[in-house]
């Protein structure tokens, strides 16, 4: 079956993004599709390569980017939500005249319509968040 | 790319300017109105309070987006179920709420009610006939 | 259509369970997760409300349960608990997911 996955809060303040993890890896594992995982709202703190949270601790950033990597997974930043945030890839540093990036190499940075179309393309829509 | 047309709905539980939550479901039914899905919303709990009318923000230096509702109907957005439960456990009725509009081409312009009462039992039918229900 | 609901808030801070609670029909099922755990154990004001619902399957995220120290024996009666490869057989067998979050 073909999922699509809508993180809603951002890493480690809420298990939202661990729970999306957890499932979007089952679900893989199953031998399901999953068509696209979307961040909104803070959950595009998810996708900042900058993180470094304590050594015993889970790296939720780049347990994601683990799981793209082995799958070919397509994770998508909502752009009007990262820019608030001040998730910046190479195209929103160049647009917005900012003097750095932080997006994750293995996220991409796109519009809402990218939510849209993956909840029109999957069969189930799976919603995370506070 | 032939698709059907799915039905969406937007659940809007949560009050306005607390959180982001309320105004960037508005941006996704915005963006979304281009897709040309059956689109609803649906305003329950803590929701009813992003469609009051008479919101000033001015003293809290944010951007006041309630009139953005009223602008729905022009994104041929025309369906929001307002839950009359939550309105009444939160001391509101129908004539607290912006008088939102749409114009039905298919007869002259016709002003009609784009805000549909419903009771929880209906409301729960409603959430029942979607394909996709948006949480934010 | 019936419905996969998923709550993961404590119901005894948030309003998702009872809101759930509300609207769920027949023939759907509950899924408790995160905190939404607490909702799934005897002897809470949650309990009650899980009982009454008929026709309704409810399930919880062992994992969380696990997590937070409660063991199943905690579990209001016919509270299934499931993995997160029984969330997603849950997911894919309703006709949709609506998330209370």
């Amino acid at each position: 079956m073909k999922f699509a996955i809508q993180v809603n809060e951002g890493p480690y303040q809420h298990q939202a993004s661990d729970s999306a993890y957890h499932f979007t890896k089952a679900a893989l594992e199953k031998g399901h599709e999953i068509f696209r995982v979307f961040f909104y709202h803070d959950g595009v703190g998810n996708s900042t390569r900058l993180t470094t949270p304590p050594q015993d601790d889970r790296n939720i950033v780049e347990r994601w980017a683990a799981l793209a990597e082995q799958y070919d997974l397509d994770m998508v930043v909502c752009v009007a939500a990262a820019q608030r945030r001040g998730i910046v890839d190479d195209g929103e540093a160049e647009r917005n005249g900012k003097d750095a990036t932080n997006i994750h190499p293995k996220f991409r940075i796109s519009g809402l319509g990218q939510l849209i179309e993956a909840a029109i393309q999957s069969e189930r829509l799976v919603v995370f968040g506070d | 790319m032939s698709e059907e047309i799915k039905k969406f709905l937007y659940l809007n539980r949560r009050a306005p300017y607390g959180s982001i939550y309320a105004w960037e479901a508005l941006e996704v039914v915005l963006i979304g109105a281009a897709f040309d899905q059956d689109v609803s919303l649906a305003f329950l709990d803590d929701g009813v309070y992003q469609i009051v009318k008479g919101q000033d923000t001015a003293g809290i230096d944010m951007k006041n987006f309630s009139p953005t509702y009223s602008a729905l109907g022009d994104y041929e957005v025309t369906k929001l179920y307002v839950e009359k439960e939550s309105l009444e456990e939160r001391g509101l009725t129908v004539d607290d709420l912006m008088d939102l509009k749409w114009e039905d081409e298919d007869e002259d312009w016709a002003e009609k009610d784009s805000i549909i009462l419903v009771s929880r039992e209906e409301l729960a039918k409603v959430i029942e006939g979607q394909d996709v229900v948006f949480s934010f | 259509m019936s419905e996969l609901h998923t709550v993961n808030k404590s119901p005894f801070e948030k309003s998702s369970f009872d809101s759930c609670m509300a609207h769920v029909l027949e023939g759907s099922a509950v899924l408790l997760y995160e905190d939404g755990v607490y909702a799934a154990t005897k002897g809470t004001a949650a309990a009650a409300k899980v009982a009454a619902a008929g026709g309704v399957k409810f399930y919880v995220l062992g994992p969380d349960l696990k997590a937070r120290g409660l063991s199943e024996e905690r579990l209001t009666d016919g509270v299934e608990v499931v993995d997160y490869a029984g969330f997603v057989d849950l997911a894919a067998e309703y006709g949709k997911v609506v998330s209370w979050v």
